[in-house]
């Protein structure tokens, strides 16, 4: 199945959890946070987390700014 | 500490709050920060591979300064509550800048999104510093929602203006009961003293000093001008005179 991370399209297996999606996408030990189709799914919920076809996910750290 | 700045009942013994925008590279803005004695700087939340480099936070870590994240490019308080829950999740902070801004043109804050923001992040048990219009009848609505701080701007973000309106300025902190944080609108070490002895409790600025021709040096300016108009205000200024006042006493020969 198809789903969006930080606005790509990528194919992942049809049983990806939000834990495989996010390591074969290469996130940091720390200091990142995620969003699923709107809300935040806390780190220790991603190995339990099943994503749907389409799922909208956002990974998000801290930068310069303000 | 002597005359620490406190907010959320955590002390501060600066009263300069930094941003983290707009220097040319991390170890610029390094010597800027070490040399301007902040202990609280902003940091913004986007996208793990968006331009803007991540090594800020380490940065922050390393020098023991408080990170502070901001909502920086939200329009909605959708959208800003989202970011603001993002950055609690990895920051381990429940302290927030909300920032919700109405256009691009101006970065003004749309005081009908913002409050509703203000309203559901007190609730969600965020520490809410919220940057604002230099509208005293805002200001006072975002303290009574529960804002742990108000930050009125002193003119639109990065435009160096300084203070266009100090009466408003002054009015919102003669009646305020939270620290009020002149945020926004800083260009130079003026301006940072202005806003402290108009009885702002602290400065937040970040392009002043990042995209000065020398940001260390204007570091240390802005470290001196607040902490020079802190003791302005604490020390209460002669009233203004319309003729001249001699401060010598008579005449020399008699």
């Amino acid at each position: 199945m198809n789903v969006v991370i930080n606005g790509d399209a990528r194919e992942v297996a049809a049983d990806a959890t939000l834990a495989s999606v996010l390591q074969d996408f290469g996130v940091a030990e720390r200091g990142v946070a995620v969003a699923v189709d709107g809300a935040v799914v806390p780190r220790a919920s991603w190995p339990d987390t099943a994503l749907r076809p389409g799922a909208t996910i956002e990974v998000l750290t801290a930068v310069q700014g303000g | 500490m002597d005359d620490p700045l406190v907010i959320a009942d955590r002390e501060f013994g600066s009263r300069l709050i930094t941003g983290t925008g707009g220097a040319a590279n991390l170890s610029i803005l390094e010597r800027a920060l070490i040399a301007s004695g902040t202990e609280l700087t902003t940091v913004a939340m986007r996208r793990v591979d968006a331009e803007g480099g991540t090594g800020v936070f380490d940065l922050l870590r390393r020098h023991g300064i408080e990170a502070l994240p901001n909502t920086a490019g939200c329009r909605t308080a959708a959208e800003a509550v989202l970011t603001a829950q993002l950055a609690r999740e990895a920051l381990e902070t429940n302290w927030i800048k909300l920032e919700v801004v109405a256009d691009e043109d101006t970065l003004l804050p749309d005081p009908v999104e913002l409050l509703d923001a203000a309203e559901q992040l007190v609730d969600q048990g965020f520490v809410v510093l919220a940057y604002t219009n230099d509208d005293p009848v805002l200001a006072l609505k975002l303290e009574e929602v529960g804002c742990a701080a108000v930050m009125p701007l002193g003119s639109p973000i990065g435009t160096g203006l300084g203070i266009r309106n100090p009466h408003n300025i002054e009015m919102i902190v003669s009646r305020a009961s939270v620290p009020i944080i002149l945020d926004a609108g800083i260009g130079t070490a003026s301006d940072a003293a202005l806003a402290m002895e108009l009885g702002c409790s602290a400065v937040l600025l970040a392009t002043a000093v990042t995209r000065a021709q020398d940001p260390e040096r204007m570091a240390i300016a802005m470290r001196s001008a607040v902490e020079g108009g802190r003791l302005a205000s604490q020390a209460g200024r002669i009233p203004q005179r319309f003729w001249a006042q001699a401060s010598s006493p008579g005449k020399p020969m008699g």
